[in-house]
């Protein structure tokens, strides 16, 4: 409740500092909307010479890119951690954090975050509407329920990996460039992992499983029986791999000496 | 004169490998991008042997080259410029005794220069390891595709130039500059070869600059392009390089007279 309350305060005092610069906002919103489009455009023109994508026809392909972007949205308005080795470590903002009586990963994500990526689960959503119009899928009354469930398995993931690296500028201030590698590996999940050579598969699902973040899922929605079970463990994994980030993060805490002066 | 932009090409040069760790992440993320790419266009392919007039060996390649070509072709000079306006160090630029776009044609190119030698040259070798691309040997297709590469990268700065010269009017134009990064790598051809679109977008694209920019300069070493072919291609990008150069002279003088700078 404590929590919750922090919560909405941080969001107003966000609110104000957003709306001062209103075109911003609407600058950013349409430039992510156009990165989007981009690869809706690349998913649409291939399909003008193939059929399938190794037994995936246009529409289901967008299906599982529309639903991609939804844990990724969720994911990038809470977890903005990009510049936190600059604005934490660097500048030293983290001291002020630890002083506070809220675990520090708590209040380093309110500080940071970007409640305006939501608006990426609406074109999710409008993503898959537009797949589904094309699709004759059967929705049980589960599925909604496991749809809530995949999309938090998902940002778990995202998260946990998220945080895991994040703690690595805990021990050393200098700067890595692991996230953006990390960023790019994310994408190879959006699309049907079967197209991928069997050791990226592989890779994709127990090492850094972005596979559960978009494909598992997507294709248990598709009715699609032969990934059923990976998709079922998807809030497992996601489980599995934020108690990984958390603990990556308390052990970094506990060793941060902070960045000299 | 020729040695002024000498010095600033060297000086960019060094600069760049004073950060030369930065570039060995770069290399990864290339190659992850060739390899989603690359297992894509393979699932596309399926069992064809080729389509639009592509092999799927000559499309692998095609993917491997462009990549490693964009590494040689791109550059921030449309944030740099749009953020000398914006800070108003533009000011001091101008009453320096030298065209200062120019100046900024020459520190891109000397930063191209070095992605060159650190980034696409080893990061090509890396990527010939992983898949399986076929590039021709020692022959004069690499005279070729050096040529058609530089005023690919002649239109990328001129493209750049026009975008960033735009914050004189536009004060804050960070929207614009990653609208039109987005359009690049999209229209140029890197992420869909021109014959892969639709009849009305060919028809479309080849009116406007970015095949200029990737899929030429791809085109002519992954085809090979000999005699009236090539020679086309070649005028297709210098076309190009002399018509951007009246916009941006246009906007560049119109631009002087109304240059506010903001702070001081």
């Amino acid at each position: 409740m404590f929590h919750l309350r922090l919560f909405i305060e941080y969001f107003k005092q966000y609110m104000k500092t957003r709306l001062e610069y209103r075109w911003d906002f609407v600058a950013q919103f349409a430039t992510d909307f156009l990165f989007q489009a981009v690869n809706l455009v690349f998913i649409l023109v291939v399909f003008q010479h193939t059929k399938s994508l190794n037994g995936w026809n246009q529409s289901e392909v967008i299906f599982i890119y529309g639903y991609f972007l939804i844990p990724w949205a969720v994911f990038s308005a809470f977890f903005n951690l990009w510049d936190f080795n600059e604005r934490y470590i660097i500048r030293g903002e983290l001291d002020r954090v630890l002083t506070r009586p809220v675990h520090s990963l708590v209040q380093v994500i309110m500080e940071t975050m970007s409640p305006e990526s939501l608006l990426g689960v609406l074109t999710g959503l409008i993503v898959m509407g537009y797949a589904m119009t094309d699709l004759h899928l059967h929705w049980s009354w589960t599925d909604p329920l496991l749809f809530l469930l995949f999309t938090l398995g998902g940002v778990a993931v995202y998260a946990g990996i998220y945080i895991a690296l994040t703690s690595i500028s805990l021990y050393t201030d200098s700067k890595t460039d692991i996230q953006p590698i990390i960023f790019n590996i994310g994408s190879y999940g959006r699309y049907p992992v079967n197209i991928y050579h069997r050791v990226i598969q592989f890779a994709l699902t127990w090492v850094l499983p972005f596979a559960f973040v978009g494909f598992y899922p997507a294709s248990f929605l598709l009715d699609q029986e032969q990934w059923k079970g990976y998709a079922l463990i998807t809030p497992l994994v996601g489980a599995v791999y934020l108690a990984i980030g958390i603990t990556c993060w308390n052990r970094g805490i506990r060793h941060y000496r902070g960045a000299g002066n | 004169m020729l040695s002024m932009y000498w010095e600033v090409i060297r000086i960019r040069f060094l600069m760049m490998l004073a950060y030369r760790v930065n570039y060995y992440s770069g290399i990864v993320i290339y190659s992850l991008n060739i390899g989603v790419y690359y297992f894509l266009w393979m699932a596309i392919y399926g069992g064809e042997s080729s389509l639009q007039g592509l092999t799927s060996l000559q499309m692998a390649t095609y993917i491997a080259v462009s990549w490693m070509a964009r590494a040689f072709y791109f550059n921030n000079l449309d944030r740099e410029i749009a953020q000398e306006i914006r800070d108003g160090t533009v000011a001091i630029q101008l009453i320096r005794p030298y065209p200062y776009l120019l100046v900024k044609v020459f520190q891109g190119f000397g930063e191209g220069l070095f992605r060159l030698l650190l980034f696409s040259v080893p990061g090509m070798i890396v990527v010939s390891f992983i898949f399986p691309i076929h590039l021709p040997g020692f022959s004069d297709v690499w005279l070729k595709f050096a040529l058609s590469l530089l005023l690919g990268f002649i239109v990328n700065v001129q493209v750049n130039i026009l975008t960033g010269v735009c914050a004189f009017f536009i004060l804050n134009n960070q929207g614009l500059i990653r609208a039109k990064r987005v359009a690049v790598d999209l229209l140029s051809g890197l992420i869909i070869p021109i014959p892969f679109y639709p009849e009305w977008a060919q028809l479309l694209l080849s009116y406007l600059p970015f095949q200029a920019i990737s899929y030429l300069p791809s085109l002519v070493l992954v085809k090979g392009l000999a005699g009236e072919e090539f020679v086309h291609a070649i005028l297709i990008q210098a076309a190009w390089c002399v018509l951007l150069w009246i916009p941006i002279r246009v906007i560049w003088k119109k631009a002087r007279k109304t240059l506010i700078v903001q702070g001081g």
